[in-house]
């Protein structure tokens, strides 16, 4: 082979290789995402049953119900509008009521939706970002969110 | 006095940083040894400074001095000495002095070891590294100061995030950042290198040593992250596909890629532009996991702190260096010669198609992870893309590189005979097919893809086998002859060897836990009991425990097999009150390499206790993978060829006789 031709194969194993990845990403594009919406956004963009989607807000203080089993049920609100959320199993360490949350998973028929992973925050000072921008969005964020984190009396200097 | 210490320590570093960055890149340009030969002192005295600095930080931990804010904020004094200690790096600020921290030390490393390298390269790299050094000590500086002090100091500090608070973080974060940070000094050269417009097999053989080195810590330090988020997050999993997770695993592919095709440079003078462009990106894709960690755009238990100046700023840094890398990148490659020719079918081939592979897989986990920010930033929308992304797409691009993998070392260079050996590999795809076969027999239930992944994973072991079997030809010569070809092997042939079959017993684990891994979820009652794998878990009940920050709620539970009393487990929720947090301590049992993992929620008023009770099988094989793979890494770093940077006397390279004709 010349050195043109060994070039070409190369090239061209490179791109096959490439062109495979890319229809993968695309297939798997199609059926592995998960839009973040808020309770409001549910209502207002009418998802229907079966789409798969994160869910988040605040936990509903008192809606927090253990049913039989591992069942629990809860309610996800961002101020306007709440949906009830199930989910079975062990919920994370810092999930409380009145604090943030993501619950991936599904609407069912009734308008419960069905959670297959719950997320809570990490950290007592933290709250995941997308529940931020949609509390801001829905005009209940608290800058007190904000100021848990900072110092109680004491100002940093140099 | 000591945290001012520290502050002043850094700044200096910083002046010398920016000293180191200009006179020997000067001086290599105006062929001027004095300004060279500046270099070394530099570089050595910025390690000094910065060695204060990071020890002054850690003094103000270890004396719990609450007058230093990021103290206050992330130690306490009832923590063990041991945490107080490993709390240093436990957040942000301290995090970044430690990336400084083992930035100048390899710097250091280069300046004392370079005795061989040229004059210009090392002057041309150490400059470069200054450079870098610069940029994040001025972050920290003017962004991260971990010296900031509080006018009224509290009489006790915040104490650490609880999930911080564990062994692991005495040693993912270090063996992490030796991982990024050595990829710091493998860009370094390649932009020296471009620099000067020249480049040759001397350069390979000169960069290997730190790509391997980058390269074994990067491999300890995500499976040790791997193993913590497994025993400490309390649901069982090894690996999350989290875009924390993908930032590590990015420069590892591309580092994995890179370590493959400086072995071409090295031996045969081919593929040169190709390994200095993927030298650039292992250490881009490095500072890009930075940015995506530290500037808090994602969320995740790594981010911190979301300071958007931080954020800015560190996106700053990787515009200026991975934009300024290609661009010269763009400008002087044209400038190297292009080397040795070679045929598709050889170990340049093998090499050149593990590239391939590698680096494809590497830009689909790229955009997995970067297409949610896109889609945030351009159109509001907000997606998550989780698992069956990355399964459905890093999945299939892996299975023919695992494939290829025992092929690769049984070619000849130049050309190769894949026939042959295919032939030599025949008893290991028999092997293959057996564990295949086997794996469908026992199979109950698992996926239908499960049997073939253990095919490929003996595959890939015995592969690695075939290898030194062949090598050594202990099946033809007597077994003394034998011993000695095998002492005779050079050791990359060994580490080469250890690291596949690592991966090979990466892979079986991964396949066993995630196809045959069992699940319980239950409440359970004083007395329950709960029958999983061969294994009976009964609850005994529940007991207080304090610790020196926090209480335990600790379940107690007898594991039973058969009649036979096999042990105790014991889970735990632990609370902080300083932090008024909790975290769940999970219970793990080995049995061999498999393991019961149990872990516990609160306790209900009836008494009841929902407990999740895992079965793992050969779980511990993905990480004992990682040894291996770590190993083989230090056996080919020992290997006499890299010890000793003069050029290899001309020996003959292993011979296969007999078996390959020549054409």
């Amino acid at each position: 082979m010349t050195r043109k031709q060994r070039r070409l194969v190369l090239i061209g194993s490179a791109v096959g290789v490439l062109a495979v990845a890319v229809a993968l990403m695309l297939n798997a594009f199609r059926g592995s995402i998960a839009f973040f919406a808020s309770p409001t956004d549910v209502v207002a963009k009418h998802i229907g049953p079966g789409t798969r989607i994160r869910l988040g807000g605040l936990v509903k203080t008192g809606s927090l119900v253990r049913a039989d089993g591992l069942r629990i049920r809860f309610e996800v609100t961002d101020g306007k509008s709440e949906i009830p959320v199930q989910y079975d199993g062990v919920l994370p360490d810092l999930f409380r009521e009145g604090q943030g949350v993501v619950a991936e998973g599904t609407l069912d028929r009734s308008g419960t939706f069905d959670a297959d992973m719950i997320l809570a925050k990490h950290d007592a000072t933290y709250m995941p970002k997308e529940v931020v921008d949609a509390l801001k969005r829905s005009g209940h964020w608290k800058d007190e969110y904000e100021q848990r984190a900072s110092l109680p009396n004491t100002g940093a200097n140099k | 006095m000591i945290p001012e210490l520290g502050h002043y320590a850094l700044i200096l570093a910083l002046g010398v940083a920016l000293v180191q960055g200009t006179m020997p890149i000067v001086g290599a340009r105006s062929n001027d040894r004095l300004l060279m030969s500046m270099a070394v002192p530099a570089a050595l005295a910025q390690f000094a400074l910065i060695a204060i600095a990071f020890l002054a930080l850690t003094e103000c931990y270890v004396t719990s001095d609450f007058s230093v804010f990021n103290v206050y904020e992330n130690s306490n004094t009832t923590m063990p000495l041991i945490y107080r200690l490993t709390s240093v790096w436990g957040n942000h600020e301290g995090s970044m002095m430690l990336w400084v921290s083992i930035l100048v030390f390899f710097g250091a490393l280069v300046a004392i070891f370079g005795g061989n390298l040229p004059m210009a390269l090392k002057a041309n790299a150490l400059g470069v590294q200054a450079w870098i050094a610069a940029a994040f000590e001025l972050f920290i500086l003017t962004t991260s100061n971990p010296f900031l002090r509080i006018a009224n100091p509290p009489f006790e500090g915040r104490d650490l995030n609880p999930i911080l608070q564990d062994p692991g973080l005495a040693f993912h974060p270090p063996m992490l950042y030796l991982g990024y940070v050595g990829f710091s000094i493998t860009f370094s050269f390649a932009i020296a290198a471009l620099l000067e417009g020249r480049i040759d097999a001397a350069w390979a053989r000169w960069v290997r040593p730190w790509v391997l080195v980058a390269w074994m810590c990067l491999t300890l330090g995500i499976a040790g992250g791997s193993y913590w988020s497994y025993y400490e997050l309390g649901w069982g999993g090894f690996w999350f596909w989290d875009p924390v997770e993908n930032a590590s695993l990015m420069p590892w592919l591309a580092g994995t890629a890179l370590l493959h095709s400086a072995v071409v440079m090295e031996k045969r003078e081919a593929l040169k532009v190709w390994t200095v462009l993927l030298a650039i990106l292992a250490f881009s894709l490095s500072l890009m996991g930075t940015f995506l960690v530290r500037s808090g755009v994602l969320t995740s238990v790594h981010a911190f702190a979301t300071d958007p100046s931080r954020g800015v700023f560190i996106l700053g840094i990787l515009i200026v260096f991975i934009g300024g890398a290609l661009s010269l990148y763009a400008w002087r490659a044209p400038l190297l010669k292009q080397g040795g020719l070679f045929a598709p079918i050889s170990r340049e081939g093998a090499l050149v198609f593990n590239n391939l592979f590698l680096v494809t897989a590497c830009a689909t986990v790229l955009i997995g992870t970067l297409y949610p920010l896109a889609l945030d930033a351009l159109t509001k929308e907000k997606i998550s893309v989780g698992p069956p992304f990355f399964d459905a797409t890093f999945g299939p691009l892996f299975i023919p590189l695992m494939i290829a993998m025992p092929f690769g070392p049984l070619m000849g260079w130049k050309r190769g005979d894949l026939v042959g050996a295919a032939q030599r590999l025949l008893a290991a795809a028999m092997l293959a097919a057996v564990a295949m076969a086997a794996a469908f027999a026992v199979e109950r239930g698992g996926p239908v893809l499960a049997p073939f992944g253990i095919g490929i994973a003996v595959f890939v072991m015995a592969g690695a086998v075939t290898d030194i079997v062949e090598r050594t030809m202990v099946l033809r010569l007597p077994l003394r002859a034998a011993a000695s070809r095998a002492i005779g092997l050079p050791r990359s042939a060994w580490g080469t060897a250890f690291a596949h079959f690592g991966i090979g017993v990466t892979l079986l684990g991964i396949v066993s836990v995630t196809a045959w891994g069992s699940e319980h979820l239950a409440e359970i009652k004083r007395g329950g009991s709960i029958d999983i794998a061969k294994y009976r878990v009964t609850f005994d009940g529940i007991l207080n425990r304090n610790g020196s920050n926090y209480q335990d709620l600790v379940g107690h539970f007898t594991v039973h097999r058969g009649t036979e009393l096999i042990g105790t487990m014991e889970p735990s929720r632990r609370t902080f009150p300083d932090r008024g947090m909790a975290t769940t301590e999970a219970a793990l049992m080995s049995r061999g390499v498999s393991q019961l993992y149990l872990s516990i929620g609160d306790p209900n008023k009836d008494g009841s206790l929902p407990v999740r009770l895992y079965f793992k099988p050969y779980v511990l094989l993905i990480w004992l993978g990682a040894l291996f793979m770590f190993f083989g890494g230090a056996l080919s770093l020992s290997d006499r060829r890299l010890r000793v940077g003069a050029p290899r006397p001309a020996k003959a390279r292993p011979v296969k006789p007999a078996l390959q004709p020549a054409e």
